[in-house]
């Protein structure tokens, strides 16, 4: 009987020992992996690779990531917010909305290579666009239209019922609680989403190989929104840092630019993450009742 | 009553619920169009050029014509076991450490865990996959040559770290919710039977979080499943079924990654990569369908039924 006790203590004092041991080895190669990458990638770089020129820099691409998220952006949070608002709101228990619910699962899981090939065969075959900044965006759109929508649906779920029932009860319609009380409340909760969803878009390269192309020649100053060159051109082509580090990869080997790019794009992405992380936590505070 | 603002009202309140209305439907549309289109365009392989569904998923001969005449062979096996294999080999690395991080996160040290451990484990699912990618490339690929003596370092097992390491926090993350909504009540009923936390841990924790946990792997395994560009970098291309860990080979997202530029409009080769595309599109649905029977059966559990 005394073995037996001994025995599951020894095994419960090696376990602890285990896990504590998984814990830390993960912790310090997720902070090596960081760090080697930024780092590193910052170490090895020279001042000209942060300039804005067609070659061997960074800039034109950071350029093209923010600006295509920014794109992709304008399409999906309207979208997703609405259908968010429709499934919180109005949508009835049945077939038509359990139906919408596994579409929306559907879209969150697809590869995004696949969805990339979508918005080639859409974008590119059948409109004729060519490889631009527009069809890349709306790919991209289609990635993290899931995302908002569901974010918007459980922000929306997730206030308290006398938000809409004292709007109700002041003679306002759905439309009017739902505009003037529900989403106020709501929005903070919404751009962690958003947020989320831009890291997301930040990082994307699978579903832009096909529809963005790699023209990086822009010429800074030419704000004619129909040249080939300018910025703000949407109808371009635009490489933007994941892509560039795909084609660092394939093409030349240079790898303190490609360096350079993951620092950057993982400084990018942490930065909206972490920043998502922080203000949701934020609002958990606020809404909690502690002083925020 | 001012009936004019009422009628304002009312109108903006259907004007607007139309649009909410619209949305929704969109996303159904889009979803819709989405297989819609992959099923035309991966149809064409049986359809237009004559293979047989057996010899697309069984056959290892792989020589599709780039043209619209067809006659080649479009036997997809090489890329079906590379995916097959990478992944399950990622999820036999990445599986026990996950559990062990979320356990720890958890159980033994909840308070580091909840402020520290997990904020960090979720910020580490957003990081690109280029970056894990190129960062396999540069580290891992000459580590693997230099420590197994090999001449290449491009491998399976290349593939199966970096997608391990990418789909930790997914796992991580699920299951630690799982763990989490394990009643207190059962815990302290086995403590309080005397049990140490480990046999805790083991016999009441484990089995009652199962299958959130299973669905926290299938999470994890769908999405090293589509993952792309990574696992390209590191896996060598070279179209020849692997013979150990340490061979090259292909896999379904990388083939269509690397060929789709090349291939004609119309051509044998593009219909087969197009087939591939709607086999990882049908694979996606299939492990939501598993996502929701073990999420059913959790919940059935939970109530106290048989499950």
């Amino acid at each position: 009987m005394d073995k037996r006790i001994q025995r599951a203590r020894r095994a419960d004092r090696a376990m602890t020992g285990i896990f504590y041991g998984i814990a830390a080895f993960f912790f310090a190669l997720l902070l090596a992996f960081t760090g080697k990458v930024i780092i590193g990638g910052l170490m090895g770089a020279s001042p000209e690779m942060f300039a804005f020129a067609r070659q061997g820099a960074i800039g034109n691409q950071l350029f093209n990531t923010v600006y295509l998220v920014f794109i992709s952006l304008l399409v999906s949070v309207p979208l997703g917010v609405f259908a968010g608002i429709y499934l919180a709101m109005y949508a009835k228990p049945g077939l038509f909305t359990r139906f919408l619910r596994i579409c929306i699962e559907t879209l969150s899981s697809l590869p995004s290579i696949v969805v990339g090939l979508f918005g080639y065969l859409v974008f590119l075959v059948f409109m004729g666009m060519g490889k631009s900044l527009l069809a890349g965006a709306l790919s991209i759109s289609i990635l993290t239209l899931p995302l908002i929508t569901t974010t918007t649906e459980d922000a929306i779920k997730g206030l308290p019922a006398g938000y809409f029932q004292a709007g109700m009860g002041m003679g306002s319609t759905r439309w009017q609680a739902i505009f003037h009380v529900l989403l106020p409340a709501c929005i903070p909760r919404i751009m962690t989403g958003v947020i989320l969803a831009a890291g997301r878009g930040f990082g994307e390269a699978a579903a832009l190989l096909y529809t963005t192309g790699s023209g990086s020649s822009l010429r800074w100053g030419n704000w004619d929104i129909t040249s080939p060159t300018s910025p703000l051109n949407v109808l371009r082509p635009a490489e933007t840092l994941s892509i560039q580090i795909w084609n660092l990869q394939t093409n030349a080997q240079d790898a303190a630019l490609a360096n350079l790019a993951s620092a950057v794009l993982l400084l990018l992405v942490l930065l909206f993450n972490i920043g998502a992380n922080a203000w949701s936590r934020h609002i958990n505070r606020k809404n909690s009742g502690e002083k925020a | 009553m001012n009936t004019t603002t009422q009628k304002g009202m009312f109108g903006k309140e259907y004007a607007w619920r139309g649009i909410a209305v619209l949305c929704g439907l969109f996303v159904i549309a889009l979803t819709l169009v989405i297989g819609a289109f992959l099923i035309y365009k991966g149809s064409d392989t049986f359809l237009k050029f004559g293979h047989t569904l057996w010899e697309f998923l069984g056959s290892a001969k792989w020589h599709p014509v780039d043209s619209a005449e067809g006659g080649g062979a479009a036997g997809a096996l090489i890329f079906i076991t590379g995916s097959l294999v990478t992944c399950g080999l990622a999820l036999l690395i990445a599986t026990p450490f996950a559990l062990g991080s979320a356990i720890f996160m958890t159980e033994i040290s909840a308070r580091f865990g909840e402020k520290f451990y997990r904020p960090v484990v979720e910020i580490f699912a957003g990081i690109p996959s280029v970056v894990y990618g190129w960062v396999g490339l540069t580290v891992l690929v000459p580590f693997i040559r230099n420590v197994f003596d090999r001449q290449v370092g491009h491998s399976i097992l290349a593939a199966g770290i970096v997608l391990a390491v990418m789909i930790f926090p997914t796992i991580t993350s699920v299951s630690a919710d799982a763990i989490l909504a394990v009643p207190d009540a059962c815990r302290k009923a086995a403590y309080g039977l005397g049990s140490t936390r480990w046999q805790t841990i083991r016999h009441i924790v484990i089995p009652a979080a199962a299958p959130g946990i299973i669905s926290g792997i299938i999470l994890g395994l769908a999405r090293a499943f589509g993952e792309a560009l990574a696992v390209s970098m590191v896996i060598g291309q070279t179209t020849a079924l692997p013979k150990s860990i340490f061979s090259t080979t292909k896999t379904l997202t990388t083939e269509i990654a690397s060929q789709m530029g090349n291939a004609m409009e119309g051509g044998e080769l593009k219909s087969a990569l197009w087939s591939m595309a709607l086999l990882l599109f049908l694979v996606s649905l299939l492990f939501i369908t598993l996502i929701h029977y073990f999420t059913n059966k959790g919940k059935a559990k939970a109530e106290g039924g048989k499950a």
